[in-house]
């Protein structure tokens, strides 16, 4: 039987270009130019490296974003996913991680899947937090934040690399996964992908397709509230540490001060 | 939607100093996705060594750049079916742009392979033949070279002195090829030679006894790209060697005309990379106490470049229409080829001196640009031949033999 991945990709503003906040304090999308999100390119590729050791399987890519988040979907097209679903609706401007989680939930449950592949956190909201919502609200194992991932007879398994000690996870499917920046380097869309990407089929849902209330979610329906809005502060002139002979020692104590170390 | 557009819903996008004209506007999605592949491939793979490779003189690392080469889809890459991407004549270009943004070398690399060794075996190379190689060079698996030009024939290749001649149901090929981008990391040569039946082309495996290919050092130009001799020793092939699709100076001339286009726009890529350095630097260097940028004489010169470039880029596309519509001549290639070329050394020179001492340094990248446009200038045809093309157009007249 096919193995069905889904893989949840997130549209952001392009950190190279010069972001704002609009009036009502969410992202002003006008103002930039958006892209997948880098580290969701992780997730795609650890998906393709999946369905290729795989006998049969098929990788949907979903997001949750504006008209222009197509573009997400059409990178991840051309990187060699089979199909895409895009759930676009006025309503979900503002929304939250709560609302975000469960309009994904609802998309993931509608296309159909043994594994949910994420990105560690997005680059532009970088709460992290929505892959471990998704596995709650879809009532699967999560294993989450690892650095290199296989699926054989039923399980996923994994790496997860900390400070001062790697794990070996696993979990059995259905379940979700979320991939690392160290997972190993996404592969760049060939041309023959480029092409055939334009012909694969893109699934454009609303709200109401997937039986989700307007009111669960918008900046009406956020659990949270961004209350203002500022720019950070232009950056100070830097601390000169004048090396009298203890410079090596104020350097590891600003260091340390600062949590560099 | 183009992004341009989005910036300001009322009134014209603002400026961009890297795409004045607003040229973006004339690519698809699709096109922008295959400039932006060669782009980033271009950025990790080829910018952090070129400089060191030029120093050395080397391409040491050619093998792994023509698989990832194949594996993006940039070898034979308007070509359609054995493993070929079937992208139009506009992406190929942009390809080539990117690419020649890096270095002319690893441009030529492609060039090669791709418009010269495949397109010959692809059009005029029997099923077998193509069956044999395209798939594998498509990946980047087996690099191709091509073989024309002797120690004393270029511009006049119809008067070469190899020979193939029949003996039995063999082919023998003796003589020399000089000149030869790729020659000696090559799997399988081009290689053209006279017949009885005039110029016909072979399909030369290059592990056949008595075949060659000691490379070229010393050169000043296209140091990051291979170049080689071709020795022919009795080289002795089967009958299906040849391609038959073809004879006579039209099917290596043919083969001309394709990579030829991919220099028009490959040469803006230089062109581009020197002026970007050149207006960068342009805006943080100061001398009596201001940017350069802010002295006339500089924005003469880049106003001039940017003109000359972006014109240059226009063409391209122009040319790169009338290809996928079927409707480009030889005549309008050698139109952008004897241009662009010529331009883009023009403003790879110009940047050199916005560079001051800087502009002959390794560290930046104008004058690796300015030295390997020596050789694209003289190869595909030099800037006579171009214009001695044209000048019949016009005329009517043929002036190649005095
Ligand atoms: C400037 C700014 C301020 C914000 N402030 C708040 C706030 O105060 N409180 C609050 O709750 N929310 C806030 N948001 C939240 C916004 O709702 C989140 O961006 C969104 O809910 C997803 O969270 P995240 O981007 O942090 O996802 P993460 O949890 O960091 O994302 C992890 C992974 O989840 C997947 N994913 C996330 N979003 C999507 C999507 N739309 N479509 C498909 N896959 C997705 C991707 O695989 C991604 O790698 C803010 C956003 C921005 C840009
Ligand atoms: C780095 C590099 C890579 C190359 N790679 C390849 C390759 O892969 N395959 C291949 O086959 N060749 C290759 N070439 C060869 C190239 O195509 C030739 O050098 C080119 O065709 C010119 O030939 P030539 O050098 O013999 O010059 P010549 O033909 O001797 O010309 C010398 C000069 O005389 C001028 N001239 C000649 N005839 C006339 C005329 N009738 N009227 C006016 N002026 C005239 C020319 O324009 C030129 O300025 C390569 C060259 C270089 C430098």
């Amino acid at each position: 039987m096919s193995l069905r991945i889904v893989v949840a990709v997130k549209y952001v503003p392009d950190a190279t270009g010069d972001r704002h906040f609009a009036d009502d304090l969410t992202t002003d999308r006008d103002a930039v130019d958006g892209l997948l999100s880098e580290l969701d390119e992780y997730a795609v590729e650890q998906a393709l490296q999946i369905a290729e050791a795989a006998d049969d399987a098929e990788i949907t890519v979903l997001t949750v974003g504006p008209a222009d988040a197509k573009d997400a979907l059409r990178k991840a097209l051309s990187m060699g996913a089979d199909k895409a679903v895009h759930v676009e609706d006025d309503a979900l401007h503002g929304t939250d991680v709560m609302g975000t989680s469960l309009v994904l939930a609802k998309a993931i449950e509608h296309a159909g899947f043994d594994l949910v592949v994420t990105g560690m956190a997005s680059t532009d909201g970088t709460a992290g937090v929505v892959p471990a919502l998704l596995a709650e609200r879809l009532g699967i194992p999560q294993v989450t934040l690892l650095s290199e991932v296989a699926v054989s007879g039923g399980k996923v398994t994994g790496r997860r690399d900390g400070d001062a000690a790697s794990e070996q996870v696993e979990a059995s499917l259905p379940a979700l996964v979320s991939v690392t920046d160290q997972s190993g380097e996404a592969r760049y869309p060939s041309f023959k992908g480029i092409m055939a990407a334009k012909k694969k089929p893109v699934e454009a849902l609303d709200l109401s397709d997937l039986g989700i209330d307007a009111a669960d979610v918008g900046l009406a329906g956020a659990w949270t509230a961004v209350q203002e809005a500022a720019a950070r502060p232009a950056r100070s002139a830097g601390t000169i540490v004048k090396d009298e002979g203890e410079g090596g020692k104020q350097l590891a104590a600003f260091l340390a001060e600062h949590k560099f170390i | 939607m183009p992004p341009a557009a989005k910036a300001s819903p009322s009134g014209p996008p603002p400026f961009d100093p890297y795409d004045p004209l607003g040229l973006d506007d004339l690519l698809s999605d699709e096109d922008r996705a295959v400039r932006d592949t060669v782009r980033r491939w271009a950025a990790e793979r080829v910018l952090p060594h070129v400089a060191g490779w030029y120093e050395r003189g080397e391409l040491p690392v050619i093998r792994e750049l023509a698989r990832e080469l194949g594996a993006i889809g940039a070898l034979g890459m308007p070509l359609t079916g054995y493993g070929c991407a079937g992208a139009s004549a506009v992406q190929y270009g942009l390809a080539c742009l990117e690419l020649e943004a890096a270095d002319s070398g690893i441009r030529s690399l492609v060039s090669v392979q791709g418009s010269l060794a495949m397109y010959a075996i692809h059009r005029y190379g029997s099923e077998e033949q193509r069956q044999q190689w395209l798939p594998r060079m498509a990946a980047g698996e087996v690099i191709g070279c091509f073989g024309l030009t002797e120690p004393d024939h270029g511009s006049d290749p119809a008067a070469m002195r190899t020979r193939a001649r029949k003996d039995g149901s063999d082919w023998v090929l003796d003589g020399r090829k000089m000149w030869i981008t790729n020659g000696s990391v090559a799997g399988v040569a081009v290689v053209w030679a006279q017949t009885d039946e005039g110029i016909r082309g072979f399909a030369v495996p290059t592990d056949t006894p008595g075949f060659s290919a000691p490379e070229i050092h010393h050169k000043w130009s296209l140091r990051a790209s291979v170049t080689s001799e071709l020795v022919l020793d009795g080289v002795r092939l089967p009958a299906d060697a040849v391609l038959p699709g073809v004879s006579g100076l039209r099917g290596p001339l043919s083969c001309l005309s394709h990579a030829r286009y991919g220099i028009v726009w490959g040469a803006m890529g230089a062109a581009r990379a020197s002026f970007e350095a050149a207006l960068d630097y342009a805006r943080s260097r100061e001398q009596f106490g201001k940017p350069i940028g802010g002295f006339q004489l500089t924005q003469a010169k880049l106003a001039d470049m940017a003109v000359e470039l972006h014109k240059g880029i226009l063409l391209a596309h122009h040319l790169g229409r009338r290809m996928d519509a079927g409707r480009l001549r030889a005549e309008q290639i050698s139109f952008g080829k004897l241009n662009n070329v010529r331009e883009a050394i023009d403003i790879c020179r110009t940047a050199r001196t916005i560079l001051g001492a800087n502009g002959i340094s390794l560290e930046y990248p104008v004058m690796r640009h300015a030295t390997n446009l020596e050789s694209v200038l003289t190869y595909e045809g030099t800037v006579e031949m171009h214009q001695l093309v044209l000048g019949k157009a016009l005329t009517g007249l043929d002036a190649f033999r005095g």
